[in-house]
């Protein structure tokens, strides 16, 4: 008792940086992941050809991988970030294009009723979306997002690799000069502290939106 | 008054509409009637705006205006949806007084003054803080008729406005858009039901299928 104590600063330390990496992904991934997601049906070929490239490349290559080669790799061509921004560029584009996908999906499956019945009232297209299609999109999509959420807490810790100070990082520092194991479990628990109080926050908001159908 | 000349359109070169001309007279209902297929319904969403024409001219007293341009000049025809198309996600306030407020810019004192009325009109007085998926097929309609109104359109069209609905609604529907003529409002109504079209049109325009 009197030992974890003494760790727990520390880990929490550790878990605000790990919060700090979460938060900021999602603000910077979901307004990208929505635009993306109206770009991949967008009626120029170009448009929806980059994207579908980005999302590919995204999607088809380990997040751990992409976060080192921002951090490790670009600044052989001379471009370097400081530690979390590496984090964060890395983590907000991959992010970006699994939220994008998901708000692909949510957006097709939207009647085309919905937006006839718009431009018949003379809605502009800006405020079709605002008002009409985005809100009926987004309750679409929290239980997918939701899901991604999840996976971002977990994923964080993968700024392990380029070292910054997270939850992971503190308890491996905590257990290697303490030689115990009473650190991984401390942060094993607090891992699933974070995820169940998303989890229920998702829960909510699925809730909130259920007033219509 | 509305006139279609010479209305023409295709799709993937086979002709549906060959040389449309029709005029709608003002306070009129014309019922455009058909076979499955005919093109009833590209020809409603050619006059909405909804579909492009490839030839022909579309006239309001005598003026060309083009359906498919977004100025508020041309918010000449309303539409009542087969299936109303109602946003889900607004109550029946919300879906009536969006347009108004966004596009018109009507103040909050002009949609109690001017949208109250209509929902009272019909019938849907107390209803609105409900939700589409709250309402019966009729109130929907009724909700659709409304929105479309609130918009202060030359005319309103509906599709088919008795075919989402239970049969024994159909007199109820007839009586509706009879009251709606009494106010003046000029009506086109596209349907199967040549019953009803004959007992509540001025005039009754046939789409026929072209091989
Ligand atoms: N966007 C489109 N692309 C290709 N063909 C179309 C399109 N819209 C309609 N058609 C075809 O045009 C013809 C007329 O369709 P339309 O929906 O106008 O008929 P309708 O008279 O309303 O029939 P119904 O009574 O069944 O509603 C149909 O053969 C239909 O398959
Ligand atoms: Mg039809």
């Amino acid at each position: 008792m009197q030992y974890i104590q003494t760790v727990l600063p520390s880990l929490l330390a550790g878990a605000l940086v790990t919060l700090k990496v979460f938060c900021l992904t999602i603000i910077g991934a979901l307004p990208i992941g929505i635009l993306v997601g109206l770009g991949l049906k967008s009626e120029f070929k170009l448009v929806r050809w980059i994207l579908n490239g980005y999302v590919w490349l995204m999607r088809g290559t380990p997040l751990l991988l992409q976060l080192i080669f921002v951090f490790y790799g670009l600044p052989l061509i001379n471009i370097t970030f400081d530690r979390l921004d590496a984090a964060l560029f890395a983590f907000i584009l991959n992010y970006a294009a699994y939220f994008a996908e998901i708000f692909r999906g949510g957006f097709q499956a939207i009647p085309m009723g919905q937006y006839e019945a718009a431009k018949v009232l003379r809605l502009n297209p800006w405020q079709t979306q605002r008002k009409v299609i985005l809100p009926q999109v987004i309750k679409n999509v929290i239980p997918p997002i939701g899901n991604e959420v999840i996976n971002l807490i977990k994923d964080s810790s993968l700024v392990y690799v380029i070292g910054i100070g997270d939850l992971l990082r503190a308890g491996n520092i905590d257990a290697a000069r303490d030689v115990t194991l009473v650190p991984y479990i401390l942060v094993g628990i607090i891992y699933l502290i974070l995820t169940a109080v998303t989890t229920l926050g998702l829960r909510r908001l699925e809730k909130y939106y259920n007033y219509y159908r | 008054m509305i006139e279609l000349k010479n209305i023409k359109k295709s799709f993937n070169g086979r002709m549906i509409l060959n040389d449309i001309n029709l005029t709608i007279n003002d306070g009129d209902i014309l019922a455009i009637v058909g076979p499955s297929g005919a093109g009833k319904t590209t020809l409603l969403r050619a006059l909405a705006g909804l579909g492009d024409i490839d030839s022909g001219e579309i006239l309001l007293d005598g003026q060309q205006f083009d359906p498919r341009n977004s100025d508020l000049k041309n918010n000449v025809i309303g539409v009542v949806f087969q299936d109303y198309n109602l946003f889900p996600n607004l109550t029946v306030w919300e879906n009536v007084t969006l347009a108004p407020k966004m596009v018109l810019k009507m103040t909050k004192q002009e949609l109690e003054t001017r949208i109250k009325p209509i929902l009272t009109h019909l019938q849907l007085a107390g209803k609105d803080d409900l939700y589409p998926f709250e309402l019966s097929g009729g109130m929907k309609q009724r909700v659709a008729i409304a929105r479309a109104l609130a918009m202060q359109p030359r005319v309103l069209a509906y599709d088919e406005p008795t075919s989402a609905l239970d049969p024994s609604m159909r007199t109820e529907v007839a009586n509706l858009l009879l009251e709606l003529k009494k106010d003046g409002v000029t009506q086109i109504v596209v349907t199967h039901d040549i019953e009803l079209a004959n007992s509540i049109a001025d005039k009754v325009f046939t789409v026929n299928a072209l091989s």
